[in-house]
């Protein structure tokens, strides 16, 4: 019994290190209940991530009913030149050409939020520094050697990465602006956090709905267990 | 005159279909042991679920496209153009993951009470071909997304059977129908998975039912109520199937329900268990992702399979830890069935199985360090020595007497008076000094520190105590 | 087991009770199964209106476009057409289009908005064939009687240049007129009708 306690407790322990490598991922603080921040995250990402990357399984129509947008304001504000309501996001760029200069298909974006999660995609937006060694000049904390120039530099400004030793002298690696860029340290968190937020949205568009629901159903289910319950324990009071 | 017309009908179609003889056989006079416990909720939530996964999963094959080209996006399209195509999938993917909690804890209660032993040896062996088609059925329902853990997870299995001496390599291309996963086996895994091994399914609960209910139910005493009869002829300690346990079962599927939509409507990937985060990248065959586990239910086996150093004796374990399951009711040479009257050795052993499981079922979806593969290895051995050493240790193991009759437990509501009593004390409210004297009947009940900690020593006595 | 103390009306309450809540929850879960064989939001973007330019178009020619996957025919009809339409009347089933599907701006004896441009489904009243044009008066196969229309080949029903029906064939009532509406004077929107513009 004692040895056992013990190699759980082993168990356990060898885990608990495994588990506390790599970087830390910051916080994105999402709330799709937030129409505004949505609309400005599409906005966003119209300008500068439609560009390369696609999000082809959603539709203006919906972005525009589920964050309560006019429909003709969407294709007028949000919308790229020349869109349709119905159409998906399509990226403008050919795949072909995309092969040739970043070595990779910008991959589609629908469900990115689902696969890296919002914390890594806050913390890989905001971790781009400039690195003369890689080839493209910049590189990334989160995502050592990525592929995608950083689209958001001229708001963020020059950011360098800083190699720092903590109190137990561990060395890590903090990154500082030394070039501001068009926007303010505050706005570019809210700009990337925006972002981010429709992006998790477009990643399961459903989501608030679904939670909605779920209020009534669990409350049905309940209603149904109290029944169930009652009549099971009238059926059953004279067996012993 | 309109009534008569109706029952003309009735009796038209009763003369013609023997369906009161089969509702009496199977329900109304089917008579099962009365002190059935929580244990015995998830046979028939197995069966509920099935029928869900098949009602969803009909609904699915409307939308879905069995090509790899168009396969992920299909799924897609049903998560967000199909209209309530979210609510079906997450039924049917949530449906998939509850099938295996219902049969893991169906199958526990066999290994509690002896459910596998005479009479019921081929109730066990239709059980356990119900387990392997239900593996196979979700095995090839997980490729049908096309996702990166799709891919790989196929990718992987289907290179297990590669393993076999001789005939591995072309067994394994005829498998694929490719030189690697692709389209082909999309396909044929599709066919597989809506038609083949659903009906196999379907015609394996069938026989398990009817075999079950021609040697009758066991019970957590492990005795035969048949062998008590009153002057009718029927089991003392038995009640009608109807409409005793269909009520009852309604509360479990009740409780069962609320479960499933929880974590339908609010947690549908379960952290990444249920939907595994990988599987949201379309699948690639020229790139594996960083780390591949399969879905959480096949991890423990998944687990043995890496813990092995040798290809094909890995194999031969991932595949021998799901046989000696088969074996059980000759393995197990115990003279009584539940573990209530077992000797302390079993309820051990049957600890180290649970928990070297579990285990297992963790180790399997984390990366194979080397640590984690001396645990696994551990655990391994735990697993198969629970099944291979029990013919010798439930020999040798000490029996208690089992009774002739049904004992009765106390159920939680009925001991709940008495322990709260226990627990509390009452004291005179605390309003304003000076009021109490007058409002005498005003007492609250306030916890008790004695009461408390004498239920909690009591209770770990009674745990520790229970395992002799 | 005894019956002792069994209270009947209780049980039967509590049945009762547990029939209903099942039965409508079995209801609510229908829902999303039936309307998801509904069509779902890319058959209705596929659906969407459609734009036609009909600036090019010569008299007398017919144009086919989709709309919903259905064939929509715009004809552009001579003075002599909208000339013989006027004398068809008593060979028509429905002449005034009382009976038949069209948007309020197309309720006329024409048809149409503009009586030279014509826009209709080209799909049969009858089970949905798509007819022929023939615009030819009195050919061989037809008969004298034939004064240019649509002719289905299913099962034979006549209609005129309008889309109205004839007496004494199978399908009951005019060729379906979509919604549709005039952006500029040659360009054409089907699918959205002139009162849902300018509502």
């Amino acid at each position: 019994m004692k040895n056992l306690t013990a190699l759980l407790l082993l168990l356990l322990l060898s885990f608990g290190v495994a588990a506390s490598e790599g970087v830390e991922l910051q916080d994105a603080n999402i709330d799709l209940s937030n129409n505004a921040s949505l609309q400005r995250g599409a906005k966003h990402f119209v300008t500068y991530c439609l560009g390369c990357h696609s999000i082809k399984h959603i539709r203006y129509l919906r972005i525009a009913l589920d964050t309560d947008v006019d429909q003709k304001k969407m294709l007028k504000d949000i919308a790229p030149e020349g869109a349709n309501i119905y159409d998906q996001l399509h990226s403008a760029m050919n795949g072909h050409d995309a092969e040739k200069w970043f070595g990779t298909q910008p991959p589609d974006l629908s469900l990115i939020a689902r696969s890296r999660g919002a914390d890594w995609l806050y913390s890989y937006l905001k971790s781009y520094y400039i690195d003369p060694k890689s080839p493209r000049g910049v590189n990334n904390l989160i995502f050592e050697d990525t592929a995608m120039p950083n689209p958001l530099w001229q708001l963020q400004g020059d950011q360098y990465a800083e190699p720092r030793k903590n109190i137990w002298g561990h060395e890590y690696t903090t990154l500082v602006i030394k070039e501001p860029g068009t926007l303010s340290e505050g706005e570019f968190d809210i700009f990337v956090n925006d972002l981010v937020n429709f992006l998790v949205y477009v990643g399961e568009p459903v989501q608030l709905e679904r939670q909605r629901l779920g209020k009534y159903v669990i409350f049905f289910i309940l209603m149904f267990l109290v029944l169930a319950y009652l009549l099971k324990k009238e059926y059953w009071k004279n067996i012993h | 005159m309109k009534r008569s017309r109706i029952t003309e009908c009735n009796d038209w179609f009763l003369e013609r279909f023997p369906l009161t003889k089969l509702w009496n056989e199977h329900m109304a006079h089917y008579y099962a042991p009365k002190n059935f416990n929580f244990w015995y909720f998830f046979g028939s939530l197995a069966l509920l679920v099935l029928v869900n996964q098949i009602l969803t999963g009909i609904f699915l094959t409307m939308n879905y496209k069995p090509d790899a080209k168009l396969a992920f996006d299909s799924v897609e399209y049903i998560m967000r153009d199909v209209n309530w195509g979210w609510l079906i999938r997450y039924m049917h993917s949530t449906g998939s993951s509850a099938f295996f909690i219902v049969v893991y804890l169906h199958m526990f209660r066999g290994l509690l009470y002896g459910s596998f032993k005479h009479p019921r040896e081929l109730v066990w062996i239709f059980g356990m071909l119900l387990f392997v088609a239900l593996m196979a059925e979700a095995f090839m329902g997980y490729l049908l997304p096309w996702g990166q853990m799709s891919y790989w997870g196929a990718q992987v299995i289907i290179s297990l059977f590669s393993a076999i001496p001789v005939i591995g390599d072309d067994l394994s291309l005829w498998l694929r129908g490719d030189y690697v996963v692709s389209d082909a086996t999309l396909n044929r895994f599709f066919a597989f998975h809506v038609i083949a091994v659903p009906l196999a399914l379907v015609m394996l609960v069938f026989l398990h039912i009817v075999a079950l209910h021609e040697v009758g139910s066991n019970n957590p005493d492990g005795i035969e109520i048949k062998e008590s009869k009153d002057p009718w002829g029927h089991p003392v300690d038995g009640i009608p199937f109807h409409p005793y346990y269909t009520v009852k079962d309604l509360v479990g599927v009740g409780v069962f329900m609320l479960f499933f939509a929880t974590v339908i409507f609010y947690m549908p990937e379960m952290g990444g268990y249920f939907l595994e985060h990988a599987n949201f990248i379309p699948a690639d065959p020229m790139k594996t992702p960083e780390h591949i586990a399969p879905v959480w239910y096949f991890t423990p086996f998944y687990a043995i399979l890496r813990a092995i150093p040798d290809k094909f004796a890995g194999v031969i374990g991932m595949g021998g830890a799901i046989v000696v399951l088969f074996l059980l009711p000759w393995l197990d040479r115990s003279p009584v069935k539940s573990i209530r009257y077992r000797g302390g050795i079993y309820k051990k052993a049957l600890m180290l199985f649970v928990i070297s499981f579990l285990a297992l079922g963790y180790l399997g979806t984390q990366p194979a360090t080397p640590t984690a593969t001396i645990f696994a290895r551990i655990f391994s051995a735990i697993y198969f020595g629970f099944f291979l050493l029990m013919p010798l240790y439930t020999r040798w193991e000490k029996t208690k007497p089992v009774p002739k009759r049904l004992t009765t437990v106390h159920s939680l509501e009925e001991q709940l008076p008495a322990l709260i009593e226990e627990i509390t004390v009452l004291k005179p409210a605390a309003t304003e000094i000076g009021h109490t004297a007058f409002k005498g009947s005003s007492f609250t009940r306030q916890p008790n520190p004695e009461g408390i900690k004498n239920v909690i020593s009591r209770l770990a006595k009674k745990a520790i105590g229970s395992l002799d | 087991m005894n019956n002792k103390g069994v209270d009947q009306s209780k049980r039967q309450f509590l049945t009762t009770a547990l029939t209903v809540v099942g039965a409508v929850g079995t209801g609510y879960l229908a829902v999303p199964f039936l309307a998801q064989m509904q069509p779902s939001a890319k058959a209705m973007a596929a659906g969407a209106p459609v734009e036609v330019d009909i600036s090019k178009m010569e008299p007398g020619q017919l144009i086919r476009v989709a709309w919903r996957g259905k064939p929509v025919w715009i004809l552009n009809r001579t003075p002599q057409v909208l000339e013989t339409l006027k004398t068809l009347d008593n060979e028509l089933r429905d002449p005034l289009s009382q009976e038949s599907i069209q948007p309020e701006s197309s309720k006329n004896p024409v048809r149409s908005i503009k009586p030279e441009v014509f826009v209709a489904v080209g799909l049969c009243t009858h089970l949905g064939c798509s007819p022929t044009f023939r615009p030819e008066i009195a050919p061989n196969d037809l008969g004298d009687k034939w004064k240019g229309g649509f002719f289905c080949p299913c099962h034979g029903s006549w209609f005129d240049l309008a889309g109205r029906v004839y007496r004494g064939v199978p399908a009951p009532t005019n060729l379906e007129i979509p919604p549709y509406r005039y952006i500029t004077d040659t360009q054409l929107i089907i699918g959205e009708s002139a009162e849902e513009a300018s509502a």
